[in-house]
């Protein structure tokens, strides 16, 4: 029963008092509680979270099991990272006597280093892949199999081009009274318009069914997410 | 020689006079205008802890003045006994306004604006006559409309959710994403790969990471059934606890407890790109069968959903993200949009209270849709007929105070 009833109850509690700090501005203070609560979990559950890392890769390479060498590798950065994080390698500190006190992340410090040289690169890198991803999504969406794929094409070839100089270097000899009709023109209305209502369409939606989904959770009637009531 | 040198002189001195008198005139000694009327009421719809100014400008505030006589004020607040004066902010010329928000509750507070010049000249300080005291509003009274319509929405749902379970029966569409996870499933099986389940990016304090969770359990239920391995890697620890604890109980619910492995539940990485990397990497190595991404989703949803494309996956998504549908559109065999993800759980539950909410959604949509027809009726008519004041203060009413 406590297992998924009593962490029911806390969710219902603090969604009330969010609900009630929303429109009683003295509680507006409580709000701040349970969001420091929240942090206070999900630092501890960071714990867990690094000790389940750390044994999930020591499974895989004692197992030595296909691809044992990416978490060698994973194992390794992860303690080089957190020993120079947790020591301050490499931090001066201002005063020569509390050498400790610098901030773990000051420029020069191991770990900004590592930061700087070797994790923003390689974010970077898969950052980068998302253009090439694009292109091939965009390729296979905007192929004219059917009179809405048509359409989507049309748009698409209009925005792409309303966006770049060569749009309104085409249709620059439109008067001005005409600029509707325009690249530039034409984008402003496909985005503004016809995108937008389509837009807040879905918006309204997901409003409607955050407000449903958290009723629901509320009131217990979908505990899913809470597992079994088995102890 | 020297009556000629004393003319010059007399000349020079002459000449000299005026221009020394007119540079006297100039230097800064003059003192600054104050400003005045400074009037000071208690801040609305607050906890009492906030006071708002306001002041007209000293006369010699005066943007084309070159330079700038005022270059800005500065505002101070003591006791109402004159103790404990401190300065509190100091604003840019031109400044009419400001709320002090750090206000203890009952405290009087006494004020002062004062103009500062260049300098460092200031002006005498406009004084409150009287002091002032912030006072507790124990309801926000600019959000009655937003609370009448949340009541209105949740009692739908409530309502509708008490006339399904009463045995009143409701028709759902077919959500064809939805009737598609069991087909998923049974190929996983048949090929003997993995499903993979991406509960999204965000933690458990977001209600589309709690949708998500819930979509899970009935999928890991039919990945039980069906004696397929489901595989969810999160990227925040609380979101792998959850999962683990809704699968666990999914595969006790479908009469399978043994199957369950908790190692397939696993905590990646908080980091973005990290965990798409490894992600990406899992799907190209493991080649799972069927993929679902349903949470939160941000810029890594393309490279995901291509790369499940690339090895030929059924694929199916949900995501609260409306920036991200056309990604998962283009890239999915199957895309839950707006509100379906927030459906998912009720329509794979098929237990009439639940499905009794889907109802009062409905219903919320029909005020929106009705709100809308509203707002669209009076700003034509207010465009029409600009004359008709009437039309005019409604649409401001219902967008400035109803919708705002």
């Amino acid at each position: 029963m406590l297992k998924s009833t009593f962490p029911w109850l806390i969710v219902a509690v603090t969604g009330c008092v969010m609900i009630a700090a929303f429109f009683v501005p003295p509680l507006a203070e409580w709000k701040n509680e349970a969001g420091a609560w929240f942090e206070i979990l999900a630092a501890m559950a960071f714990v867990v979270g690094g000790a389940n890392l750390f044994a999930q890769h020591l499974k895989k390479i004692s197992a030595r099991r296909a691809g044992w060498g990416y978490s060698a590798v994973t194992l390794f950065s992860f303690v080089v990272t957190l020993v120079v994080g947790l020591f301050k390698v490499g931090v001066i500190g201002e005063d020569p006597n509390y050498p400790w006190a610098g901030h773990y992340q000051a420029e020069g410090s191991a770990l900004w280093w590592l930061y700087q040289f070797a994790y923003q690169p390689l974010i970077g890198t898969m950052f980068a892949l998302l253009a090439f991803y694009v292109a091939s999504a965009a390729f296979r969406a905007f192929r004219a199999k059917n009179t809405e794929a048509t359409m989507l094409l049309t748009a698409a070839f209009i925005v792409l081009l309303g966006r770049t100089y060569a749009g309104t270097w085409l249709t620059s000899a439109v008067p001005d009274d005409y600029s509707a009709l325009t690249f530039p023109g034409m984008t402003a209305i496909i985005l503004g318009v016809f995108n937008t209502a389509g837009q807040r369409a879905i918006m309204i939606g997901i409003a409607l069914g955050v407000a449903a989904t958290s009723l629901k959770v509320l009131l217990g009637v979908d505990r899913s997410y809470l597992g079994s009531d088995g102890d | 020689m020297i009556s000629v040198m004393a003319v010059v002189l007399c000349l020079l001195t002459l000449c000299t006079r005026p221009i020394l008198a007119q540079d006297t005139a100039a230097a800064p000694t003059d003192a600054i205008a104050p400003p005045s009327k400074l009037i000071a009421k208690d801040h609305d719809n607050d906890a009492g802890t906030a006071i708002d100014l306001e002041w007209t400008l000293s006369p010699d505030d005066q943007p084309q003045r070159k330079p700038r006589v005022v270059v800005g004020y500065q505002v101070f607040r003591s006791l109402a006994d004159g103790m404990e004066r401190v300065s509190l902010e100091s604003l840019t010329p031109g400044t009419v306004k400001f709320t002090d928000r750090s206000c203890k509750y009952g405290a009087a507070y006494l004020y002062e604006v004062v103009a500062v010049g260049s300098g460092n000249r200031d002006s005498e300080p406009a004084r409150l006559a009287q002091p002032v005291r912030a006072v507790r509003q124990w309801f926000d009274a600019s959000r009655v409309w937003f609370g009448v319509i949340v009541l209105i929405v949740c009692g739908c749902v409530i309502g509708f959710t008490e006339i399904v379970k009463a045995g009143r029966g409701t028709h759902v569409r077919a959500i064809a994403g939805l009737k598609a996870i069991e087909e998923a499933a049974g190929r996983a099986t048949e090929m003997g790969r993995p499903c993979l389940f991406v509960p999204g990016l965000r933690d458990m304090n977001e209600i589309s990471t709690v949708a998500g969770i819930n979509v899970l359990s009935h999928v890991a239920r039919i990945a039980a059934e069906y004696d397929a391995t489901i595989e969810v890697p999160t990227c925040r620890s609380l979101v792998m606890t959850a999962a683990r604890e809704t699968v666990q109980a999914a595969y006790i619910a479908a009469g399978r407890p043994e199957a369950f492995n908790d190692d397939r539940i696993s905590y990646i990485t908080d980091e973005q790109f990290a965990y798409v990397a490894w992600m990406t990497g899992y799907m190209v190595r493991e080649k799972p069968a069927a993929c679902f991404y349903m949470g939160t989703f941000f810029a890594e949803s393309l490279i995901l959903a291509e790369t499940g494309n690339s090895i030929g996956a059924i694929q199916i998504a949900g995501t609260s993200q409306a920036a991200q549908l056309p990604f998962f559109v283009a890239a999915c065999d199957y895309t839950l949009i707006g509100e379906e993800l927030f459906a998912a759980s009720a329509y794979l539950s098929g237990e009439p209270q639940q499905l009794g909410s889907l109802k009062g959604q409905d219903a919320g949509k029909a005020l929106a849709a009705a709100l809308l027809i509203a707002g669209c009726l009076l700003a034509t008519e207010t465009s029409l007929l600009p004359k008709t004041t009437q039309f005019a203060q409604a649409l401001d009413y219902l967008t400035n105070s109803i919708l705002r």
